[in-house]
């Protein structure tokens, strides 16, 4: 099997990661909620622990993905972490929060009080969604940035990638990235509505307010997707060619990503329009039939497959998805920025326990709800 | 790129706090969920209600340590992105797959049955929540397996070559990623955490009989505290021993920092104490101790295990004299030469490229030969002098000292504390062994951060031995944000250290005035 075979599946499974973290991001979006839908302390603690239980699942997803990142395109990873520090670090500052919060804010002696530990996980929860959205847009509208391998042999200044000064507070102040990332906080919110409304019983004035809620945030997000997706598909991209890893043509292309959707690469359009359909129908679903509990399920699958899909129109059909406005030819693709095929072989077969990670999690957790 | 030095110091900074911050919990986690374990397994056997207290007594302290654990650790493997790019670009292809498969073998495995441990009580069957506890302890300990073989690997780096049109190292055998080097760190680590859950167990368990309360409870933990510290300390002692031989080979460098040596010798002596001389240069003739104690021989039976071992030091090395793989004395290539052939590598490196580009085929193949001839010494060419590759001597010389000392005098307190709990009524009679106890456990953290200290302060200024510096793997930041977040962090994690160590505090406390075993107690 050659090395292009390879990306591809360390793309397919970059994706996969990318699609479960957004999911799982229903958790953050619950913490966003602290104050508007637990309004009592009860309502408080109830919401918490409900979302407590899971805070783990999504940030492993996310330290996977990391690793999964630097071990598949380590291009990428000292590219866009050393370059759009601020980004990076924010998303990490809010994340540590999280971690501590869910352990420390109902127990005696915490110092700063529960309120503190609910301030942070209501940071975690607005900043963490918003700026993973920009770093997933900023596949797609690109940074600025110079890639010059020859660097390393400048003794003097011997870093390969270089970012503008700003280093990532640019890309947080894009409107077209804060789109994308409004959009995944109100799909945060509108799937924790949904993930509370299954697990919840009794209580009709919650239920009835998440119902609201569900309606209102899933509106929003729908409003900032579909803005989202016709920014994505009138863009002008770059169609990157390469020989042995090495970029040889960069071409601007109108239309790049949609002619992407609908050309070659249909069934990532396909994947598309089916994600978004389940996510309407579950929101549908969730919203107007009374007593239904499963939609989050729907809104979930569909959640992971349009992800899944973005991702794909990143990485697939020559183009680039990190692509750099300033110096086109040091746009990122999954063909420059990837492990050598020996890595991304070995780390193949390590993927295979993947499925048999997410069976034992699946397991363990429906073992633990039974009762 | 604005001052390269000092933004290469405060990301060193950065990392080093969080290194140091994060291995505050880790071994706890790595030790107290063995501990726990075996504790479970006790009651799952007996079906004795005390057991199972003393279980979910631990458990609740381990719970606090691992949240804040596992934060921190999510920022150093971030971090090796936004503060070391060029590092993660240029030796990536091999360092990232450990990260990565620690994230999807180990860390999903300690995260998920973790979760179990903690809430799983009533909601999973006793057998199965015992699983789930050492499930939890082996995810623990596979984890740090993966990310001890990849910190292993950067100071032995092997199983690799050079690829001059991508920049940068490629993996070509996986299994050299288990080096001896790096499974023997990795044991030293792993068994170095049990030692030190022995001596929180001990600390604490000697807190409730300072209160007067709680004595069983106090003496069943100190038991098992006991012999899982002691195990621990025995076995990281003896694979200390094993690191102390292939440092000597594979780093000797650090061996003579760690003893402050600079002018070796057959049957060389170890400074048991002393202080070394601020004031020596590895080209003065000033005296490397401003006092010392030695012992003779020592140096050379612990670094190659014979009598008349030659162990040279930092003067010798840059002068060319050193070891080798199989503890041979060796003429090799002096420092000052290493830069010389590091430029060289340098230059061969761009005659490649510039004839690859052109599709000059037998230049490119010219230089590429020349290039893999000068590899090994790739690094060099970044310094400007020998100086700049000698580590800082006082602190590795210290922190080694500060290490072997308190870990000789744990062996001491394990064994009398394991003495006075099987001894009929001696522990009532040992007040003083209470105190004794209480103030051994920050000792421990201490003896524990001082071993990293050695390890990663001793291996300056690489961060990939031989191959890339630091002042060559970092990123292009800029100084004020290196700094800005810097002190961000320090804040951050002073405050939720405080709050940790106060909710365990405040739980000991509380627990200490009630009778923890008693009937109806949870």
């Amino acid at each position: 099997m050659t090395l292009e075979y390879f990306q591809n599946y360390w793309w397919l499974l970059i994706s996969v990661l990318g699609g479960i973290l957004v999911f799982m991001l229903f958790v953050q979006g619950g913490q966003s909620m602290i104050y508007s839908l637990g309004r009592k302390e009860d309502q408080r603690n109830l919401l918490i622990s409900t979302m407590g239980s899971k805070w783990e699942l999504t940030f492993t997803t996310l330290v996977v993905f990391g690793g999964a990142m630097f071990a598949s395109f380590p291009l990428f990873y000292s590219t866009s972490f050393g370059g759009a520090y601020w980004l990076w670090i924010l998303i990490l500052f809010s994340f540590v929060l999280q971690a501590v919060s869910y352990e420390y804010r109902s127990k005696s002696g915490n110092i700063y009080g529960t309120r503190t530990y609910d301030a942070f996980l209501f940071f975690n929860g607005l900043f963490g969604c918003v700026l993973l959205g920009v770093a997933v847009s900023m596949f797609f509208f690109g940074g600025h940035f110079e890639v010059n391998r020859n660097q390393l042999l400048d003794t003097a200044s011997p870093v390969i990638s270089q970012w503008c000064p700003t280093h990532g507070f640019e890309a947080i102040f894009n409107a077209r990235n804060l789109v994308l990332g409004v959009a995944v906080f109100f799909l945060a919110r509108t799937q924790a509505c949904l993930y509370l409304l299954n697990k919840l019983t009794g209580s009709s004035e919650l239920v009835n307010r998440l119902k609201k809620k569900t309606l209102v945030n899933g509106g929003i997000f729908v409003v900032f997707f579909v803005l989202f997706l016709v920014l994505l598909c009138t863009a002008t991209g770059y169609t990157v060619t390469s020989t042995d890893g090495m970029t040889t043509s960069v071409t601007e292309t109108p239309y790049r990503y949609f002619h992407n959707f609908v050309g070659d690469h249909w069934w990532i359009g396909v994947t598309l329009l089916i994600g978004v359909v389940i996510v309407l129908f579950g929101l549908y679903k969730g919203c107007f039939t009374n007593g239904y509990q499963s939609a989050v399920w729907f809104t979930g699958i569909g959640t992971f497959l349009a992800v899944a899909a973005l991702f794909w129109v990143a990485g697939y059909g020559d183009v680039a998805f990190l692509p750099s406005i300033s110096h086109p030819y040091s746009s990122l693709t999954i063909r420059n920025a990837s492990s050598s095929l020996f890595t991304l072989k070995t780390m193949s077969y390590v993927s295979i326990c993947i499925p048999f990670v997410l069976a034992y999690i699946a397991y363990v957790w429906r073992k633990m709800e039974t009762k | 790129m604005e001052n390269l030095s000092t933004i290469v110091d405060w990301s060193r900074m950065q990392f080093a706090l969080t290194a140091i911050y994060h291995w505050l919990f880790v071994p706890l986690t790595l030790g107290l969920s063995v501990i726990m374990a075996i504790m479970e397994s006790i009651y799952v056997k007996n079906r004795d209600e005390k057991w199972l207290k003393i279980t979910k007594f631990w458990m609740y302290l381990f719970a606090i340590n691992f949240a804040i654990g596992a934060a921190t650790g999510i920022i150093l493997e971030f971090e090796f992105g936004t503060n070391w790019s060029n590092y993660s670009w240029f030796v990536g292809d091999i360092f990232g797959a450990p990260l990565a498969i620690e994230g999807i073998v180990a860390f999903f495995l300690e995260a998920t049955f973790g979760a179990v441990m903690i809430f799983g009580w009533g909601k999973v069957s006793p057998k199965f929540h015992l699983v789930a506890t050492w499930l939890t302890a082996i995810g623990a300990s596979v984890s740090a397996l993966w990310i001890l073989v990849a910190n292993a690997w950067m100071q032995y780096p092997a199983g690799m070559e050079f690829d001059p049109v991508q920049m940068r190292n490629v993996m070509v055998d996986f299994k050299a990623l288990f080096s001896p080097v790096a499974i023997n760190k990795f044991l030293h680590a792993v068994f170095s955490g049990w030692a030190l859950a022995g001596v929180f167990v001990v600390g604490v368990s000697c807190f409730l009989l300072l209160r007067k309360r709680n004595r069983d409870f106090a003496v069943s933990s100190i038991k098992v505290g006991s012999w899982v510290g002691l195990a621990g300390l025995l076995l990281t002692m003896w694979t200390g021993d094993g690191s102390a031989v292939q440092v000597a080979k594979v780093q000797p460098m650090k061996l003579a920092a760690m003893e402050g040596l600079y002018h070796g010798s057959s049957g060389q002596g170890l400074a048991v104490w002393g202080i070394v001389n601020p004031d020596k240069q590895w080209n003065n003739d000033e005296p490397e101790y401003l006092s010392e104690i030695s012992l003779p021989h020592g140096l050379s039976i612990l670094a190659t295990h014979t009598w008349d071992g030659f162990v040279p030091g930092i003067t010798d090395i840059i002068n060319g004299v050193s070891v080798n793989a199989q503890g041979d004395t060796i003429n090799t290539v002096s420092y000052q030469e290493r830069i010389v052939r590091g430029q060289q590598a340098h230059k061969a490196l761009e005659q490649y490229r510039k004839a690859y580009a052109a599709g000059d085929k037998a230049t490119a193949e010219t230089a590429l030969a020349a290039l893999r001839a000068d590899y090994p010494y790739f690094g060099y060419a970044y310094f400007n002098s020998v100086d700049e590759a000698i580590p800082p001597v006082g602190l590795t010389f210290t922190m080694f000292r500060v290490m072997v000392f308190c870990g000789s005098y744990f062996i001491l307190f394990f064994i009398v504390a394991l003495l006075l709990v099987y001894r009929k009524n001696w522990i009532d009679k040992s007040k003083w062994f209470y105190w004794v106890a209480m103030l051994s456990v920050p000792l421990m953290w201490l003896c524990s951060q001082a071993g990293w200290a050695v390890a990663e302060v001793g291996r300056q200024p690489w961060t990939v031995q031989d191959l890339l510096p630091t002042v060559a793997g970092i990123s292009a930041n800029q100084l004020d944000s290196v700094i800005i977040t810097f002190w961000i962090f320090a804040v951050v994690f002073a405050l939720l250290l405080v709050a940790e160590v106060s909710i365990m505090v405040r739980f000991v406390e509380k627990k200490s005035k009630t009778d923890i075993l008693a009937a109806g107690s949870k």
